[in-house]
């Protein structure tokens, strides 16, 4: 699963950084119907999680009503220089992860 | 009396390469001028642009060898030797004389120089990699042959273009030439310029080439939908590429 975070890669203590995420998943509704008229199964991204230094600062229960391809943006405030990692998981069990680092000065 | 005839010519010949141009240069409008200020905001946001996607993947298959060879291998840097290279697509090859999009000439690449399978239309690969060569062209003008061996090929989009089809019995010329910029139900009609394909539409939730969106308009009016690749859509396509001349490259497009 591809995605692309997009963070400062630098900032002052203290600062509120923008973060921002884009996951390449096809968010299967569960709705939908295949050409022969089978039900498709579920397949969302159900748990996207940020953790900041071994910390988590975000986390959110996705479901069938966010659109193929989740962009996901949040603040956070920059405390020590490290990686911020996302962790998701999909209804299938596939998981995926990306990281990024940040170097906070001050 | 001569110069009065002169000058009468003159106009008629002035006046015939004006109709020969549907819409006018200076009302041309790209797919992104009928959107809302939510999905304009999206696709010129670099990160958020969801068809970036495509185009970081594309990036990487580029470089990755596929049969003997990768893209980079004669082609080196994208950024140097693929800038304004879709600008002028489709075209036609110089070698075999048929007409080529991108999709295939990469493929045509593949299978005669790189010795790799040509890609199946649609696939994400592919898709990944049009939209990446074609991002390299990002805001240059679309600028299409129509000379020389083109012609035919021009003369037979233009016809296809006023081709009545299907059940509705429209060609595209109906809504896209003669009603653009009008309501049909909540969305308002485009000029239908090729000029952000690939391009990622949210009806479909995923990234989609120029034929697909042909695809969907044909099956819109209810008519029958050719296959990807067939000469017909090639035609039609160099018909679009010469009717949006001088309109910029906005791949990865955002369309609703």
């Amino acid at each position: 699963m591809a995605a692309r975070i997009q963070i400062p890669r630098e900032a002052r203590r203290g600062d509120v950084i923008e973060v921002r995420i884009l996951i390449q998943h096809p968010m299967e509704t569960g709705y939908r119907h295949d050409d022969v008229g089978h039900l498709i199964k579920r397949n969302v991204i159900n748990v996207l999680s940020c953790r900041y230094g071994g910390v988590e600062v975000f986390r959110a229960d996705l479901s069938s009503g966010i659109s193929a391809n989740p962009y996901v943006q949040f603040y956070t405030v920059a405390e020590a220089s490290g990686d911020l990692e996302f962790k998701w998981i999909d209804d299938e069990g596939q998981q995926g992860s990306e990281r990024q680092s940040i170097v906070v000065k001050g | 009396m001569k110069r009065l005839a002169l000058a009468a010519v003159a106009l008629a010949a002035g006046v015939a390469l004006a109709q020969e141009r549907p819409i006018p240069p200076g009302d041309l409008k790209s797919g992104s001028a009928f959107l809302g200020s939510d999905l304009r905001a999206l696709q010129n946001d670099d990160f958020a642009n969801p068809g970036m996607l495509w185009v970081e993947r594309g990036e990487k298959l580029w470089s990755e060898p596929a049969g003997k060879l990768a893209c980079a291998s004669c082609h080196k840097d994208a950024a140097v030797s693929m800038r304004g290279v879709v600008a002028s697509y489709p075209k036609v090859d110089k070698a075999n004389g048929k007409l080529l999009n991108l999709d295939g000439r990469i493929n045509q690449c593949r299978s005669e120089r790189m010795g790799a399978e040509p890609l199946r239309y649609e696939s994400e690969e592919l898709l990944a990699l049009t939209a990446y060569i074609a991002r390299q062209s990002l805001r240059l003008p679309i600028k299409t042959s129509i000379e020389g061996a083109a012609r035919a090929h021009f003369e037979a989009g233009r016809a296809s273009y006023h081709l009545r089809r299907g059940q509705m019995n429209l060609s595209c010329a109906h809504c896209h030439d003669a009603q653009w910029g009008k309501r049909l139900l909540s969305e308002t009609i485009s000029q239908g310029h090729p000029n952000a394909y690939p391009a990622y539409r949210m009806e479909w939730q995923a990234m989609g080439s120029l034929e697909r969106r042909l695809r969907a308009c044909l099956s819109g009016i209810r008519a029958e939908m050719l296959p990807y690749g067939s000469q017909e859509y090639l035609d039609l396509e160099l018909y679009l590429a010469w009717r949006a001349q001088g309109l910029p490259i906005e791949t990865p497009g955002v369309r609703r």
